[in-house]
C-alpha cells in the first residue's frame, strides 16, 4: 500500500509539476513561421540580430502551410502562441485573433517618429495588415501587423517559346492573347498552364476579369447580393473559361493541377504562358536556372474598367498581445524589415521586399513584378467579401465550365441558388 | 486467511492493477475519449475555430441532412469501397491462394506484393499522377500510361484520366486498391496457413474436385479472417483522403469528394468547425452502423 501511495504522491507531482507559472520577460524570442524557403535566411539574420543586440531570437519553421494554420489556430485556443507568428487565414479569422486579445496594435509603432516605420513599407503591403474605420469586423481602427515581402499574380511568358511561335512582343489584349495562343498551337505548344486544382488561383484569375468587366462597385454590389450572379456581366467573365477550353489554350488536366505541377510545367518549358505569383522567381531558379522568362500583367478583355490583379503583403508577422517580450518581438521586426535586411531576403529568397527602399537590390524579372504592384488589389483590402460557400461553387462551378460539363449560364444559375440560401440563411 | 483480509487483498490486488493501467486510461481519455466528446459538443455550436461559440442546437445537423454535396460525397466514398472490397480483395485473396502453395520464390513474391501498402500515400498520388498525366511536350505524350498506349497501338485510348468525370473516380478507387491490396493479401494467406491439411486431404479422399474443395473447405474455414479483411477494407477505403489530394488537389469539381474532404473543406476553407465537427459525427456513426452490419452479417453466414 505505502508503494501505491507513493505511486500516487509521484503521479500528482508530475501533474501539478506541468503546470507552469505565467510567462517572464526574457532576452529570448520565439518566432513561429511556415516559409520553406526563407526559413534559412530566417536563421542567419537572427543569428546577426544576436550578434546585434543581445536578443536569441529562435526561428521555428512549421510546413506546410495548411498545417501552420491548423496548429496557430490549435496555439491560439491553448494560449501557447509564440512571441512573432503570422495568420494565414482569411481577413475575418484575422479579426477574431484581435477580438480574443492575440495581436498587438502596431499602430503607434508604425506612427512614430513621423511614421517612419510605415512610410518606410509598401502602401498596399500595409493594407492587408490594416483595419479602417467603420470595418465590417468591429475591430478598433489601426495596424496590426507587419509586412516581410510584398507579391502580386500576373502571366509569365517563355521568350524562347513565344520566338518559335514568331511572336515578338507580349499580348496586350485578351484577342492578342487568344491570337497568340493559337500561333503556339500551331508549332505544337501548349498555350497556358496555371495551378487551378488550387481553388484559390481559379478565384484570383477569374476576379481580375470580374473587375476588368464590370469594375469593383459591381463585384462588390454582388458579393452584398445587390447583382446577381445571373447577369450578363457576370455571365461574360464566366464566358472566358467556355473560350479559353474552346480554343484549346489551357493545358490538359489544368483543373486538377496543382501550383506546384504547374510551376514545373512551365519551368520545363511546357508550357509558354503561365499565372502565378512573384514567389515563382525563386522557384523557377531552383527548378530550371536557364529559364529565359518575362512578366506582363493579364491582358484586358475590356477598356471600360482598368483590370486588377491580386497582391499585397506577400507574408505578414504579428506580435502575440500576451508576450511579455512584446517590445523585444517589435524591435525585431523593425530590424527585419530595414533596409539591409530587407535587401538580404530579397536577394537570397527572390521575393519583393516590403521595404520600398530595397526595391533597388531586386533582380529584373523582380522589378518587372514590382510595376504591377500599383495595380493590385486583394480580398483583405475589400470592404466586402463573397460567403466563403459561394465563393466555392464559384470556383467549382469554373472548373465545370472548362471540362465541358456546364455552360456559363447554368454555372451562373447554380452560384446564384447557393448566394440566395446564404443570404436567406443571414436574414434569420 | 479469514475473510476481511481475503476482502483486502483483493482490493489491494485490484488497486495495485488499477494504478497499472492508469497512465494508459489517461492517455486514452485525454486523446480519445475527450476529443471525441468535444467533437459531439462542438458539431452543437457554430464555431471558426478562434473566437467565440454560439449554440445553434441542431442546425448543423439538420443543414447535413439536406447538403447534396455531403451526401454525393458519401456515394463516392461508398463506390470506391465496392471497387476494394471487389477487386482488391478479389486481388488479395487470389494471390494469397497463389502464395499458400508450393511455388518457386514465394517469399520474395510476398514482399513484392506489401510494397505499395508501404508506401506513403503522398508518394503513391505523386508516382500515379506521372503515370496518369495527360499532357503532351513535342508531340509526345509525358504520362506513361498514355504514352504506352499510344505506342502500342491504341491511341484511341490515350485519356485525360483523372480530368474526366466519367474516369476520375474508378481510377483513384483503382489506384487505392492497389494501394491496399498488400494488406489483405498478407492477413488472407496467414489464415490460410492456419487451416489444418487434413482438412484438404479428408476433401481429396471424398473425391472433392479443387472448386468443391475451396467453396467446402477453404471459404468456411477462412470466414473470420475474410470478415476481418471486408471490415478494415470498409473503413480504410471509406475514409481515403490523402490520395484524392494528392492525385486531384482540391477535386475536380464535386466528383472526386469523400467525406472526409468534405469535412477538411468545412474546416480549412470555409472556417465551419462546427458544421465539420457535424459531419465527422454522422461521419463516424455510419461507419460504426456498417462494421455492424457486417459483423452480424458474417455471424449469420457464420451459423448457417
Amino acid at each position: 500500500m505505502h508503494k501505491l501511495l507513493t505511486l500516487c504522491s509521484c503521479l500528482i507531482l508530475v501533474v501539478f509539476a506541468g503546470c507552469s507559472q505565467p510567462p517572464q520577460p526574457s532576452n529570448k524570442i520565439l518566432l513561429w513561421h511556415w516559409m520553406t524557403d526563407r526559413d534559412g535566411t530566417f536563421q542567419k539574420l537572427a543569428q546577426q540580430y544576436q550578434k546585434e543586440t543581445g536578443v536569441e531570437v529562435t526561428i521555428q519553421l512549421f510546413a506546410p502551410s495548411d498545417s501552420y494554420s491548423q496548429k496557430i489556430i490549435a496555439a491560439a485556443q491553448a494560449n501557447v502562441l509564440p512571441d512573432i507568428y503570422g495568420i494565414l487565414d482569411k481577413k475575418f479569422i484575422v479579426a477574431d485573433f484581435i477580438k480574443a486579445g492575440l495581436v498587438t496594435d502596431l499602430t503607434d509603432e508604425m506612427n512614430a517618429n513621423d511614421t517612419a516605420w510605415a512610410k518606410s513599407l509598401f502602401d498596399k503591403a500595409l493594407a492587408d495588415n490594416r483595419f479602417e474605420a467603420g470595418n465590417t469586423y468591429g475591430i478598433k481602427p489601426g495596424i496590426y501587423g507587419v509586412p516581410i515581402d510584398v507579391t502580386n499574380e500576373q502571366m509569365l511568358y517563355n521568350k524562347k517559346l513565344l520566338a518559335k511561335a514568331g511572336i515578338t512582343t507580349v499580348p496586350r489584349t485578351y484577342k492578342e492573347f487568344i491570337m497568340d495562343s493559337q500561333a503556339l498551337k500551331r508549332v505544337g505548344i501548349t498555350p497556358f498552364v496555371s495551378g487551378w486544382g488550387e481553388l484559390w488561383m481559379l478565384n484570383c484569375f477569374s476576379s481580375n476579369y470580374a473587375f476588368n468587366i464590370m469594375g469593383e462597385e459591381k463585384v462588390f454590389a454582388t458579393y452584398r447580393g445587390q447583382v446577381k450572379y445571373t447577369d450578363p456581366d457576370w455571365i461574360k467573365v464566366l464566358k472566358i473559361f467556355a473560350d479559353l477550353r474552346d480554343k484549346g489554350v489551357l493545358i490538359d488536366g489544368i483543373v486538377t493541377k496543382g501550383n506546384k505541377y504547374a510551376e514545373q510545367d512551365f519551368a520545363l518549358e511546357r508550357a509558354a504562358f503561365a499565372f502565378n505569383g512573384s514567389w515563382c522567381v525563386n522557384v523557377y531558379h531552383d527548378m530550371n536556372p536557364n529559364l529565359d522568362y518575362g512578366v506582363f500583367s493579364p491582358a484586358p478583355i475590356s477598356t471600360e474598367y482598368p483590370l486588377k490583379i491580386w497582391g499585397g503583403a506577400g507574408s505578414s508577422f504579428v506580435v502575440n498581445a500576451g508576450s511579455p517580450n512584446k517590445d523585444k518581438a517589435i524591435a525585431f521586426l523593425k530590424w527585419l524589415t530595414a533596409k539591409k535586411q530587407q535587401v538580404v531576403l530579397a536577394r537570397e529568397t527572390n521575393n519583393l521586399p516590403s521595404n520600398r527602399e530595397a526595391l533597388s537590390a531586386v533582380s529584373v524579372i523582380l522589378a518587372e513584378f514590382s510595376m504591377g504592384m500599383d495595380q493590385s488589389t486583394h480580398p483583405s483590402i475589400w470592404p466586402v467579401n463573397e460567403d466563403p460557400l459561394v465563393l466555392e461553387a464559384f470556383e467549382k462551378g469554373i472548373q465545370a465550365i472548362i471540362i465541358g460539363e456546364k455552360t456559363p449560364e447554368q454555372v451562373g444559375q447554380d452560384v446564384q441558388k447557393v448566394k440566395d440560401r446564404q443570404m436567406a440563411a443571414k436574414r434569420n | 486467511m479469514n475473510s476481511k483480509a481475503k476482502a483486502q487483498a483483493i482490493f489491494k490486488d485490484n488497486l495495485q492493477s488499477f494504478f497499472f493501467i492508469l497512465p494508459a486510461f489517461a492517455i486514452f481519455c485525454v486523446f480519445y475519449i475527450y476529443p471525441f466528446l468535444n467533437m459531439i459538443f462542438l458539431s452543437f455550436h457554430e464555431w471558426r475555430g478562434i473566437g467565440p461559440m454560439h449554440f445553434i442546437g441542431l442546425q448543423n445537423y439538420k443543414e447535413l441532412m439536406g447538403d447534396n454535396l455531403w451526401w454525393d460525397s458519401m456515394v463516392h466514398a461508398g463506390y470506391i469501397t465496392l471497387i476494394a472490397l471487389t477487386f482488391q480483395n478479389a486481388l488479395a485473396f487470389a494471390l494469397a491462394l497463389a502464395c499458400d502453395r508450393e511455388i518457386r520464390m514465394k517469399r520474395f513474391y510476398r514482399v513484392v506484393f506489401f510494397i505499395p501498402p508501404v508506401l506513403s500515400e503522398v508518394v503513391v498520388g505523386l508516382v500515379w499522377n506521372w503515370i496518369l498525366n495527360p499532357e503532351m511536350q513535342n508531340g509526345q505524350n509525358i504520362g506513361f500510361l498514355n504514352h504506352l498506349l499510344y505506342t502500342s497501338g491504341f491511341p484511341q485510348m490515350v485519356h485525360n484520366w483523372l480530368g474526366d468525370p466519367k474516369t476520375a473516380l474508378t481510377v483513384i478507387a483503382i489506384v487505392h486498391s492497389w494501394k491496399g491490396f498488400g494488406w489483405g493479401f498478407i492477413m488472407l494467406l496467414a489464415g490460410l496457413q492456419t487451416i489444418d491439411k487434413q482438412f484438404y486431404e479428408a476433401a481429396k479422399v471424398d473425391g472433392a474436385n479443387a472448386w468443391e474443395t475451396f467453396t467446402n473447405v477453404t471459404i468456411p474455414m477462412m470466414l473470420p479472417v475474410i470478415t476481418v479483411v471486408v471490415i478494415l477494407t470498409i473503413l480504410g477505403s471509406m475514409q481515403v483522403f490523402v490520395l484524392i489530394l494528392s492525385m486531384v488537389n482540391e477535386g475536380l469539381v464535386n466528383h472526386t469528394d469523400v467525406p472526409v474532404t468534405r469535412i477538411l473543406s468545412s474546416m480549412t476553407e470555409t472556417n465551419r468547425f462546427g458544421y465539420a465537427c457535424a459531419e465527422a459525427v454522422i461521419f463516424g456513426m455510419i461507419l460504426v452502423g456498417v462494421s455492424f452490419i457486417m459483423k452480424k452479417l458474417s455471424d449469420k453466414v457464420k451459423q448457417a
